[in-house]
């Protein structure tokens, strides 16, 4: 025990000593922030130049329909001819020039925007839809119809979500789970495929340096692989602590400081946000607070720690089991394919049936059911179901460990063998 | 004397490859010990067994009379032929760990390596890292890590490999110096020169059998032939050597001198005396030379192994 807390130590502090470590857990928000306030102030940087367009409307129908913005000023050049506006617009180098011919009753007049350079998207579309929008309500006038008439008799239908035992809940929440789940489904692979490499380099490099066999005259060759995916592991912990902190204190600062307007930023969801009525955005926030946080954080955790210690034994098995890291790629398929199978199952399946045969056969399936566990535990998973797969994941891991401390034993004594499959299972038996 | 390990037909099987067959061997308490073979022979097994790296299939090693035990590692340091440290580790931060390990606790272990440090004159070395030391330097830090807990059974496997000769002298003084002190040191090599001149006892081990064991001078004692290296100054040499053909067994040899006429080996009965050879000889020519021809360790080795092959 004394020996397994030293080791641990050693690892802890071999891992959070390294400068690369150390670079990426100070420098990752730093580069994160930084790319934020950049987005936000080349946002602001954009859209702080007023865009002067002139209008050359022959109809004199549309001109009083562009309202100036921010964005954009708009200038009546109405009154010239088309071509001397064109020179007028070149001239004092505005943005461009908007044409609009006469037209018939009836008929669309033509329309037609002259620039140095082709105009942004969004505002072509804007400019479309402002005169299409007149069009149509005076067709609709002509043709004797209360424009206010219809706009009244819009009708907004919204289904009413309710589980049997009267819990309300929305499209809104099942976005939530869906986002919630997700995130923790694939932190846990981003980690598990991070760190566990970390186990194993640290394990090839211990026999590369051939310290191991000095090592090994002192302590137990399981106490140093569990000392090793424990003290990696914490590495990890404190890495991901020292993010959310950091990260979330200097977005503070920074949004403080320099009072960059975080929401400008926010471009879609802010406008998907201003689009819901109050009414959804409590929804939005009930559903939040409604999801089992409780049960989500613990399951979280222990679904972290297995799935982290199942992975981690593996690569360490791999590690003692070649000489350098190149040799590594042929173990490989067997520990990334069932991340990978995890989460697409987790993306598709879950997302599509939380509860189908697919998605609770591979929360069970020890090798995927800590990703596609964690991913479905939003949504409401039976305690039994929960019981199992975690009885199943823990039964796993004592066997794997089992294994992966096997191999490891004799593995990280021998040199100069490039061993297959068949070599690793005789290994098992001495 | 007491013997500190004793090995009871230890056995043990790598799949259909057999590493140790039935080997016994004892190791008294304060003696340096040869543990010798050809590559392969199963040296580092059975010192991994010892170490309990390696559990044996069948068979008991016993240490100071009882069967090995986990906290038996205290008293025991293994300087591995395979040997390393962290290459981005701090020397002394390093020796500190390994020392902990071994159950020493840390104000101990750093007391301890700080005499050791200056024994060696390596005190500047502590705040280094590894990977700024040549492989010399390195060697003296895993010794130093080695002897520190002061066990009483050191084991070096290929001791000397990579030292410079300075430090290998400097070293071998030093394990001179742990047994004055009461340690028991075995050495596992092919280098016989080093067995030659420390052990007091030795094994012969090859494919997992052993061949010979024992003290080193019983050993040679067992094999030598009666054989002696002779040099005469002889007027008539052809013929001093066609007489000396009809009585004993001879041979010609080869060793430095200045004006010897006959440089042979000459072998004579178990019960013959050497003096009446020398009697013989006298009366027939002026004699320079005359010395028993002693096996070296080197010799048996090969004359052992060459046989059982």
């Amino acid at each position: 025990m004394r020996n397994l807390k030293l080791i641990i130590k050693r690892e802890y502090l071999a891992r959070v000593r390294n400068k690369s470590f150390v670079v990426m857990t100070f420098l990752s928000p730093l580069i994160f922030v930084g790319m934020i306030v950049l987005i936000a102030y080349l946002v602001n940087l954009n859209s702080d130049v007023q865009r002067v367009v002139a209008i050359n409307d022959e109809s004199g129908q549309f001109v009083n329909e562009f309202k100036d913005s921010d964005e954009v000023k708009f200038i009546d050049l109405s009154s010239v001819e088309t071509e001397a506006a064109k020179g007028i617009v070149k001239e004092k180098e505005y943005y461009g020039l908007l044409h609009i011919s006469e037209f018939a009753e009836n008929t669309i007049p033509e329309i037609q925007f002259f620039a140095k350079e082709a105009p942004a998207f969004g505002f072509l579309d804007r400019i479309e839809r402002t005169i299409a929008d007149k069009l149509t309500n005076r067709q609709l006038l002509d043709r004797g119809i209360d424009v206010d008439l219809i706009e009244a008799s819009q009708a907004k239908v919204e289904i009413g979500i309710q589980n049997f035992s009267g819990e309300r809940t929305s499209k809104m929440s099942t976005y939530v789970k869906m986002f919630f789940g997700g995130a923790a489904g694939y932190l846990l692979m981003m980690f598990i495929i991070i760190y566990g490499n970390m186990v194993m380099r640290s394990v090839i490099e211990e026999k590369t340096n051939r310290i191991i066999e000095i090592i090994i005259s002192s302590v137990k060759p399981i106490h140093l692989m569990l000392g090793k995916i424990l003290g990696t592991s914490l590495a990890g912990i404190t890495q991901f602590v020292i993010w959310v902190i950091l990260g979330g204190v200097m977005l503070t600062l920074v949004s403080m400081i320099a009072g960059v307007d975080m929401s400008a930023m926010q471009g879609p969801q802010q406008q998907a946000i201003e689009q819901m009525s109050d009414n959804e955005l409590q929804q939005l926030v009930m559903d939040i607070a409604r999801l089992p946080m409780l049960l989500l954080l613990v399951s979280f955790l222990v679904y972290f720690i297995g799935g982290y210690f199942l992975y981690s034994a593996i690569y360490a098995a791999i590690g003692a089991a070649v000489d350098n890291e190149t040799d590594t790629q042929q173990f490989m398929l067997p520990v990334i394919l069932p991340l990978m199978l995890g989460i697409y199952v987790g993306f598709f399946a879950v997302i599509e049936n939380p509860h189908g045969v697919v998605s609770t056969v591979f929360s069970m399936i020890p090798l995927t059911s800590p990703i596609v566990m964690l991913m479905r535990i939003p949504f409401g998973v039976p305690w039994w179901e929960l019981a199992i797969s975690f009885s199943l994941l823990v039964l796993t891991i004592a066997g794997v460990v089992w294994v992966a401390a096997k191999i490891y034993r004799v593995g990280i004594l021998m040199y100069g063998k490039k061993p297959g499959y068949k070599e690793l299972y005789k290994w098992l038996k001495y | 004397m007491n013997n500190l390990l004793v090995a009871e037909n230890i056995s043990k099987q790598f799949g259909t490859f057999t590493a140790l067959n039935n080997i016994s061997l004892e190791i008294p308490e304060g003696s340096i010990f040869g543990l010798l073979g050809p590559n392969g022979a199963g040296k580092t097994t059975f010192i991994r067994i010892i170490n309990q790296i390696t559990m044996p299939d069948s068979g008991r090693m016993l240490l100071d009379g009882h069967p090995l035990r986990p906290d038996d590692i205290q008293h025991i340091g293994y300087l591995p032929e395979e040997r390393g440290l962290y290459k981005s580790m701090k020397v002394g931060e390093q020796a500190l760990y390994l020392a902990q390990l071994k159950g020493l606790s840390k104000a101990e272990a750093k007391e301890r390596l700080q005499y050791w440090f200056e024994r060696l004159q390596i005190q500047d070395w502590w705040g280094k890292k590894i990977q700024e030391l040549s492989k010399g330097m390195a060697q003296k830090v895993q010794f130093v890590v080695t002897v520190l807990h002061r066990p009483k059974l050191l084991i070096f496997d290929e001791p000397f490999s990579g030292f410079d000769p300075v430090n290998a002298n400097l070293i071998k003084e030093e394990i001179l110096q742990l047994r004055k002190e009461g340690a028991t040191i075995l050495f596992s090599t092919h280098r016989m020169e080093s067995v030659e001149e420390m052990c007091d006892y030795m094994a012969l081990i090859h494919r997992g059998n052993k061949l010979l064991d024992g003290q080193v001078n019983d050993i040679k004692r067992r094999y030598k032939s009666n054989t002696f290296e002779v040099g005469l100054v002889s007027s008539d040499a052809e013929a001093l050597r066609k007489e000396l053909e009809t009585k004993f067994r001879i041979s010609d040899t080869e060793f430095k001198s200045i004006n010897d006429d006959l440089k042979l080996q000459i072998q004579i009965d178990p019960n013959d005396s050497p003096n009446d050879l020398l009697i013989y000889l006298t009366g027939k020519a002026q004699v320079n030379h005359f010395v028993e021809v002693i096996p070296s360790v080197n010799d048996i080795f090969i004359k052992t192994v060459t046989t059982n092959a």
